[in-house]
């Protein structure tokens, strides 16, 4: 049987919400991290779709930006997390509910 | 005529003022200022006596000299300059103004000496002297508002010169606010004119492009309105002179806006004797002769303008008996003395108002100068129950003093004299223009003659408790010592420096002398043939006349049929064909004797009072004056104190006005106590509203449609 668009694409949206949860209901950062980044590769997966689909090869060009960009924001991301983990001593995001320490 | 001489007469003052200013208070020096002061008066003295007397003068020729300095408001047809003008009769002001502002300023020199704020009393006193001469010289009411408003600021600044003492600050605002009840009148009054005549100018300047007619030339053309109470509603001429009234009457602090006049003396008496004495207060009466032309033409306002001139002189007067500060009774003196002439105005006898201006700022400003001699010598001392017999230690001060006296009381030869002695005669004679009837000209005039009589009984009364009887300083000086703030010992009375007794003795000499400019032709032509009323002929062709053959026909009483005022136009049309009938002249000779005998028989009662008892007790309601600065308060201070209080205050401003600003403050902290649960700080607080925010941009989308951008 021949994968069709729509599968990949209902297996984005699963991974997406699956995502979009996770940042909702994780109270570990790392958690919520790494189910944004889930959310993100949901949507390469989405874009890698249609452009086998088209023929188009924009939509890949379109996942090597997201990559890069996730790329920059785990590194900008990992970094803040330690620097709160070493001041708090802990990774709930609920506890740094305020500006200051 | 063109001459831009003028604006040198007010700019030169102006120049002074600043130079003191802002350079004579680093230098503090008394002489650099004294000079500065004086010069920048002076110059302005020179020029204006220049301008107005050479051959080709203003007091000379039939057109004024005008000088266009810069267009200052022009929209639509409205047009107001800032250009000067100098006709017969402000150049007679100027004339006045510039030379006894010149003794005075000089005056204050020696009398200020040693004062912090010699500086800042030189510069407010050429301001003034700008002030002044812009009110005079102004073309147009509008520029004359600018001087009347800049006579009032200087006069606010110099009543509150001691601004460390509470009583000058008080003083102050008193003299500004009444004054600005006035201010409300003229300026209506400026309004209505343009409305009437759509102009505001004075004088026809055919170079600047005025309209055909000018606000007072106007009503040459008008018939005269009807002497009813209904004209003064009516828009006219009456409502307008009734409005230019009310603004001389707070200037020349007439009934009932005299009140400020009195506390003004709180003053330094340089002050006193410049503004509010012979130039600033006369202010109203300029205006009026001035606006001559409108008045002659509204007969109710006249008959107001002699009623309150009459009764503001009397009732002045009978204060001024029971006074026991030297300044105080001479500032009563100068609110009666301005009824004279407001009284002359509303009879029609303007050139006599002038006349007594002119006498009067003679011989008010000499005598309050040399009560701010006698002040100075008694080391300020004001309460003439701690003075007597001065005689003996300032001569100079006395003697000129006593010239002073001589000239109020209206003894012949002196100024006073002839001056007073013309406004009787043309209140007798007034025909019944702007008067129910001929009676009423004989009760205006019985007005007069007694206000006359307590002249000199409270002038006599000042003469005596000043410099003759018992010297009662040494004991009250020596029982002030006690007190804790005495803050000087017996002193000796001393005769002052020469800065002092030179202006007083140029002023007696003019107050002796300066009658003689406009003896009247009964008096005259006992002596010779020719008409010597220079002043008569000189202000006649400016000043206007009641229109003949409006006289009201005068409803004569059976009883005095022996005279025919109706034939005796108050102010004569042309000059020379002034027909004096022997009747009339046996009359005015007769009343001038009549007022003769009135001043004599007043020295007389005063030195019989006084002379012996010069501490006698005056009824209490004149010391009191009245008790209208009591009446005032009670009826209209506090109750607008209240209405602020209560009403404003505690009702508008703290309910409306606080309301208000309070209620946005409070809805902003509702709206943010709200909206911060938004910003609770927690991270997956923010995803979630993200999300939101995303489903329902999504939610959009599907419900509407993607929109799409159609080339």
């Amino acid at each position: 049987m021949e994968p069709q668009l729509s599968w990949y694409l209902a297996l984005s949206a699963v991974l997406f919400t699956i995502g979009v949860t996770g940042v909702i209901i994780k109270r570990n950062v790392i958690a919520m991290f790494m189910c944004i980044e889930l959310m993100l590769n949901a949507v390469n997966l989405t874009f890698v779709a249609f452009a086998s689909f088209f023929q188009d090869v924009i939509g890949q060009l379109f996942v090597f930006i997201v990559m890069t960009v996730a790329a920059a924001e785990a590194a900008v991301g990992l970094g803040i997390i330690i620097a709160i983990f070493r001041n708090r001593e802990s990774l709930d995001v609920d506890e740094a509910s305020i500006l200051k320490l | 005529m063109e001459n831009n001489l003028l604006s040198l007469i007010i700019f030169a003052p102006l120049a002074g003022a600043a130079i003191n200013w802002f350079v004579g208070r680093r230098v503090r020096d008394e002489r650099f200022v004294g000079i500065v002061a004086c010069g920048a008066v002076a110059v302005s003295t020179i020029v204006a006596f220049y301008l107005a007397l050479k051959p080709d003068g203003a007091l000379h020729s039939e057109a004024p000299l005008l000088d266009h300095i810069w267009t200052w408001l022009q929209v639509g047809t409205f047009h107001a300059d800032f250009a000067l003008a100098m006709d017969r009769l402000s150049g007679t002001y100027a004339l006045f103004i510039t030379f006894v502002g010149l003794l005075i300023h000089v005056f204050a020199v020696g009398y200020m000496h040693g004062e912090q704020g010699f500086y800042r009393f030189f510069a407010f006193l050429n301001l003034f002297m700008f002030a002044m001469l812009t009110l005079v010289l102004a073309d147009n009411f509008v520029l004359m508002f600018v001087g009347w408003e800049g006579v009032g600021l200087c006069s606010y600044l110099l009543i509150g010169y001691y601004f460390d003492r509470k009583e000058a600050g008080d003083a102050a605002k008193k003299a500004f606010i009444t004054n600005r009840i006035g201010d409300w009148g003229f300026v209506l009054g400026i309004m209505l004119t343009f409305f009437v005549t759509g102009s505001v100018s004075f004088f026809a300047n055919p170079a600047a492009g005025e309209v055909a007619h000018t606000a007072l030339s106007f009503f040459k053309t008008q018939p005269v309105e009807s002497f009813t109470a209904g004209a003064i509603l009516a828009g006219g001429a009456t409502s307008i002179a009734v409005l230019l009234f009310i603004g001389a009457a707070g200037k020349s602090a007439q009934i009932p806006l005299y009140v400020w006049l009195p506390d003004a003396m709180a003053g330094p008496t340089p002050v006193s004797a410049l503004i509010h004495a012979a130039t600033m207060v006369t202010a109203g009466v300029y205006m009026i002769v001035r606006c001559s032309e409108i008045f002659v033409h509204a007969p109710t306002a006249m008959f107001i303008v002699a009623v309150i001139g009459a009764a503001t002189a009397l009732f002045a007067a009978t204060i001024g008996l029971a006074q026991n500060d030297i300044k105080k009774v001479l500032a009563y003196s100068t609110i009666s003395q301005l009824g004279y002439m407001f009284l002359a105005c509303g009879v029609g006898a303007f050139i006599a108002a002038i006349f007594h201006v002119i006498t009067h700022a003679f011989f008010k400003a000499l005598l309050f100068l040399g009560s701010g001699s006698v002040i100075h010598g008694m080391h300020h001392e004001q309460d003439m129950r701690r003075m007597g017999g001065l005689k003996k230690y300032m001569p100079i001060t006395f003697t000129t003093m006593a010239i002073g006296w001589l000239a109020i009381s209206g003894v012949p030869i002196f100024a006073g004299f002839f001056s007073k002695d013309e406004i009787l005669w043309r209140t007798w004679s007034a025909p019944a223009f702007g008067l129910p009837s001929t009676a009423f000209s004989k009760l205006l005039w019985g007005v007069g003659a007694l206000t006359a009589l307590l002249t000199a009984v409270y002038m006599t009364r000042m003469m005596v408790m000043t410099f003759w009887g018992k010297e009662r300083f040494r004991d009250t000086h020596a029982h002030k010592q006690q007190e804790p703030d005495a803050h000087h010992g017996p002193v000796e009375p001393h005769e002052s420096p020469w800065l002092m007794t030179v202006p007083l003795i140029v002023l007696a000499v003019l107050s002796t002398v300066g009658g003689f400019i406009g003896v009247p032709y009964a008096l005259s032509s006992a002596f010779t043939d020719r008409n010597v009323n220079v002043l008569e002929h000189t202000l006649e062709p400016v000043v206007a006349t009641i229109p003949p053959g409006v006289h009201a026909e005068p409803t004569s009483l059976p009883g005095e049929g022996a005279h025919a005022p109706e034939n005796a136009p108050a102010p004569v049309p042309e000059p020379v064909a002034h027909e004096h009938s022997s009747e009339e002249i046996s009359a005015e000779r007769m009343l001038a004797g009549l007022s003769v005998l009135i001043g004599l028989i007043g020295i007389g009662a005063g030195w019989y009072l006084f002379s012996s008892r010069p501490l006698l007790q005056m009824p209490r309601v004149l010391e009191n004056k009245y008790y209208v600065d009591e009446i005032y308060d009670a009826a209209l201070i506090r109750p607008i104190e209240a209405a602020s209080r209560e009403g404003l205050w505690k009702i508008f401003d703290i309910g409306v006005i606080d309301g208000l600003l309070h209620g946005v403050g409070e809805v902003v902290t509702e709206m943010g106590r709200l909206a911060r649960h938004l910003q609770a700080g927690f991270v997956r607080g923010y995803a979630a509203i993200i999300l939101l925010g995303a489903l329902i941009l999504i939610g959009l989308f599907a419900y509407l449609g993607f929109p799409t951008v159609t080339p």
